[in-house]
């Protein structure tokens, strides 16, 4: 199976002191993928609102970038949600609002929305800059599921094209695997037995997946495989965390329902606490 | 990897060292079971029964190793406050249901009830419960017994007494009143002198043995009747046949009402906490570092506390005195607290009739000593370190807990906790967006080590989480628990943290907490771990008569002399005397570089929990090669000769009969021990003053008396060191 390659990028803009640098951000992807960018703006088109998307996408004109503007008025997520549909966009970028505090950020309920509800790969940005901040460590996940090669593949695409040094595919083994509770020595003994033929087990399975990945993406890269004992989609975050990890590379979630919002589980942990960028493979 | 057949063989090996434990700590168990149960106003056998009961099934489906089971200080308050509230049979019925709570609270893997309880509110309920017996029992100790509605008052009429038993006329009440006051004084400096004949038996049974013998000094010696008031003597204990005809019914007609389910609670909260801390003591404890089963314990007591119910016992818990003497006795697994059962219904069947010799007053000293050990001030002072608004959740617990009771005690000290918390943290939602989010991630690292980082906060609310992931570490690996995205540490994680890195070190493994230091300075967190840091306090310059002195041998002897503490003490951890102790620090030092041999002051404990007891004491160490066996050599007398009947090996040199009679050498290699014995090593130790000598692998252990040595008997000791050196490191 080959990696998504992303044709189309779209990114919703807005009048926020964070447009130069979502801007940036996305027309910088577009080029590295060689894609076409169409910027999707929830409002009526105006010549003034125009004149500042392309001024700020000017310099990126200059190297060969191609984009769209899009302008329709209604309900924000409806309108992006149906211009990606529309243009056939791969990717949707979305940035990210900031804490008050330096450490955390969250997205607001219509990003969230439209993450929840995207039929393409959507980039969650936490510190969308002007200038360009190197990406140097991805996250993969590993989890056992069918869209994890095409993630894991993904990952080493984009990974490939951002130059970054390391990868690291993470397999979240729930607890539950290890059926053993320690209670004592001799339970223990048991627990850290099975924990280590799971391990062996999921890095087997890791193995076989990046055996697949064409050589030229893996080329000049660490590559890295790590199981980690703990609850699925909220690990990985943290780990990402600790890991210093720049880019965190997810499968998309099977299907939302209402109670996945009660019971938080896989996408929406990271959705709360984003611990870095994200990237959510469809 | 011990298999199941050597496990066995060392399990009849063991067996007549647990008996003798078992021994010494029915000893104690006698006159406990029966102050305890007196305490809380039931028939004074309910104790021994319950310690029987618990001895008997705990040690056979328990899940800890040298734990004594039977009835718990902390319970008293409970038991007390249900007797008066249900009567008695309606208690009976009210332990019998804790107990069935404790059993489901075990099959569901809750026993650890206490995980989730800030360190200090228990600390505040430990030192209420403590209060409320030393304040009920204060009275009845000095002859003085009055009723008063709670356990302020009982305080507050502690001066009142005073006065009463000064202005003591009748003769009965003053030697009652003189019986107590002398016991205290037992239960007090008994653990100051440090004698292996005392300290065989324990402090209580002196008490009991004293009092039996004076009252039979007066019957058959001076033929006249006992001084001591009768109404201050233990009530008619029945015997055997009556215990086992007159077993009460429980009365379970309350079951429907209120003040029956809150005694329930009440009493399965208390167990389960005085249980599980004991537990949690005794394991620190363990010559084996064994890792307790808490939750099969759980359900052990639970069953035990319904069968103690129903043959008219109390609730079964763990208890620490008595574990803390197990250990020290040389108990090595369960089989000593079934002789401790054992042992009781021999006592019970053979002298039943000689306890109501006992003073009452004696017996409640013993009670009001535990009750003093409970509430005793270093533990404020302790609290006071870490903290300032940690005395308050104590106090607020301790006030609570005496004015309304223990439930809503416990539940104050929650509260306390967790306002100050907020206030501390100026934040509410960080609480509570973040409690039910699994904020602990472990992962292993390729080298092998575990790394645990930590987010959010981590508080009594959460710690079981954090808990869990240590708990599923094997305790000889390196783990990092990294702290740095976390926005507040409590103290109850602190305390804990530093549990398991003690526990990790005993086993070989390593703690490290990292990421606190940017917590402390960034939101002046209050709980950093500055409290573990060594205390200075020694001012160089204000040195002490005996410093001086040992200043001067310094110079005498060509050495340097360290006043200081010093916390590195490695080097003795693998001798077998302090596998049941636990090192403070030495300090006072002479050493010299370059000389294998170092004398030093060193402060040690024993026990844990309210059973600690510190020493200081004198030692010499001496460096050797590695190829030194791994001995004790002691002066052999009377004790030494009951601990080889006891099974305890005594290994005899050859051609040498005079040391194989004067000396009692132990050891697991005897014929690597009999080559390093030669006649120039046997000829040394006959011909010089006795000293307990042991070896670990690289280095002997000398000193003679468990207290700090007087200057005379450090120059002795050098000068022996110095001989022995001489002998023992020949090139």
């Amino acid at each position: 199976m080959n990696a998504i390659a992303f044709k189309t990028i779209g990114i919703g803009v807005t009048f926020s002191p964070n447009l130069e640098a979502n801007i940036n951000e996305a027309a910088r992807f577009a080029l590295c993928f060689g894609s076409k960018l169409v910027l999707i703006h929830v409002g009526e088109a105006s010549e003034k609102k125009s004149n500042t998307f392309i001024k700020f996408l000017s310099p990126f004109k200059a190297e060969g970038l191609e984009f769209e503007l899009l302008f329709k008025s209604g309900d924000p997520v409806d309108v992006i949600l149906s211009s990606t549909k529309e243009r056939n966009v791969d990717l949707l970028i979305i940035g990210a609002l900031q804490k008050e505090n330096f450490l955390k950020y969250y997205l607001g309920s219509i990003a969230r929305k439209i993450t929840r509800q995207a039929n393409c790969s959507v980039l969650l940005l936490i510190n969308p800059s002007i200038e360009r901040i190197p990406c140097k460590h991805i996250v993969v996940n590993g989890l056992k599921d069918p869209k994890t090669k095409e993630t894991v593949t993904t990952a080493f695409l984009v990974g490939h094209k951002l130059g970054v040094d390391k990868i690291t595919v993470v397999e979240e083994i729930d607890q539950d695997e290890v059926s053993v509770n320690v209670d004592d020595d001799k339970s223990l003994r048991k627990s850290t037995i099975i924990k280590e033929r799971l391990r062996l087990r999921e890095g087997a399975r890791v193995k076989k997946i990046l055996n697949t990945i064409p050589e030229n993406f893996t080329k000049n890269m660490v590559i890295k495989s790590q199981p980690i004992f703990g609850k699925r989609g909220y690990s990985i975050g943290h780990y990402a965390q600790v890991a210093r990890a720049d880019l965190l590379v997810m499968n998309a979630p099977a299907k939302m329902t209402f109670w996945d919002r009660v019971f938080p589980h896989d996408i929406e942990h990271i959705l709360t606490e984003l611990p870095t960028d994200v990237l959510i493979v469809q | 990897m011990n298999t199941k057949e050597t496990s066995f063989v060392g399990f009849i090996k063991d067996l007549p060292k647990n008996m003798f434990s078992g021994l010494v700590v029915s000893l104690i168990a006698l006159p406990l079971g029966l102050g305890l149960a007196m305490a809380s106003e039931a028939p004074p056998i309910a104790g021994v029964i319950t310690a029987i009961v618990g001895g008997v099934i705990v040690s056979i489906l328990g899940g800890s190793f040298v734990t004594i089971s039977g009835p718990g200080n902390g319970l008293v308050g409970v038991v007390l406050v249900a007797i008066t509230t249900l009567g008695m049979t309606a208690t009976y019925a009210a332990i019998i249901c804790s107990g069935i709570i404790l059993v489901i609270l075990g099959f569901l893997r809750l026993g650890k009830l206490a995980d989730y309880f800030p360190s200090s509110a228990i600390q505040g309920m430990l030192a209420a419960i403590g209060l409320i017996i030393l304040g009920k029992q204060f009275h009845i100790m000095l002859a003085n017994k009055i009723v008063r509605a709670n356990g302020i008052e009982y305080l507050l009429e502690i001066p009142n007494t005073l006065l009463t038993v000064i202005n003591f006329q009748e003769t009965g009440l003053i030697y009652a009143a003189f019986a107590g006051v002398l016991s205290l004084g037992v239960m007090v400096f008994y653990s100051k002198i440090r004698n292996k004949y005392l300290q065989l038996i324990p402090a209580p049974m002196w008490i009991v043995l004293v009092s039996v013998g004076f009252s039979y000094y007066y019957e058959l010696i001076l033929k006249m009747p006992n001084p001591i008031s009768s109404a201050y003597m233990i009530p008619a204990i029945p015997n055997i046949q009556e215990i086992i005809t007159n077993i009460p019914t429980p009365n379970f007609e309350m079951v429907g009402t209120l003040p029956f389910w809150s005694s329930v609670i009440a009493l399965t909260l208390i167990a389960s906490i005085e249980s599980l801390l004991s537990i949690k003591a005794v394991d620190k404890l363990d010559v084996r570092k064994r890792r307790s089963n808490v939750n099969k314990d759980i359900k052990a007591l639970g069953l035990a506390t319904v069968v103690s119910g129903f043959l008219g016992g109390l609730n079964v818990v763990t208890v620490i005195a008595r574990s803390s003497v197990n250990v020290n006795n040389g108990g090595s697994n369960r089989s000593s607290n079934l002789f401790h059962a054992l042992f009781l219904v021999v006592f019970i069947v053979l002298f039943s009739t000689e306890l109501t010799r006992i003073p009452l007053t004696a017996l409640m000293a013993i009670l009001v000593f535990t009750g003093y050990k409970l509430a005793s001030p270093d533990v404020v002072r302790r609290i006071f370190t870490i903290g300032k608004e940690q005395l308050i959740i104590f106090f607020a617990t301790l006030f609570v807990t005496l004015k309304v009771g223990l439930i809503s005690g416990i539940i104050a000290g929650l509260i306390a906790t967790f306002i100050i918390h907020i206030v501390v943290t100026k934040s509410v939602t960080l609480f509570i967006k973040n409690i039910l989010k699994p904020n602990v991630l472990m992962f292993k690292e390729e080298n092998g080590s575990y790394f645990l980082s930590v987010k959010h906060f981590c508080s009594f609310l959460n710690f079981n989480l954090l808990k869990n992931k240590l708990e599923a570490i094997p305790e000889k690996s390196d783990v990092i628990v990294d702290f740095s995205l976390c926005g507040f540490v409590d103290h109850s994680v602190m305390e804990n943290i530093h549990d398991y890195q003690e526990l990790f070190h005993k086993k070989g493994g390593n703690i490290g907490v990292i990421g606190l230091d940017i917590l402390g300075t960034k939101s002046e967190h209050p709980f950093a771990l500055r409290r573990l840091l060594p205390l200075q306090n020694m001012i160089p310059d204000n040195k002490t008569k005996r410093q001086k002195s040992l200043e001067l041998i310094a110079t005498d002897f060509e050495l340097t002399y360290k006043p200081l503490k010093r916390r590195n003490t490695e080097f003795l951890e693998n001798f077998i005397y302090f596998k049941t102790k636990k090192i403070e620090h030495i300090f006072n030092q002479l050493s010299a570089k370059n000389d294998p041999c170092r004398l030093f002051d060193i402060t040690f404990s024993e026990g844990e929990f309210i059973a600690k007891e510190v020493v200081r004491s004198t030692m010499l160490y001496i460096k050797t090669s590695q190829n030194v066996p791994v001995f004790t050599l002691d002066r052999e007398g009377f004790l030494e000769r009951l601990y080889v009947l006891a099974g305890y090996r005594d290994i005899d040199i050859k051609n040498h009969a005079d040391f194989s009679k004067r000396f009692y050498l132990r050891g697991e290699n005897t014929q690597e021990i009999r080559a390093l014995f030669t006649d120039e090593l046997v000829r040394f130790f006959e011909s010089n003053a006795y000293y307990h000598i042991e070896s670990s692998k690289d280095g002997l252990l000398v000193f003679s008396k468990e207290r700090i040595a007087s200057i005379k008997e450090i120059k002795a000791l050098l000068d022996f060191g110095v001989r022995l050196n001489a002998i023992i490191n020949k090139p």
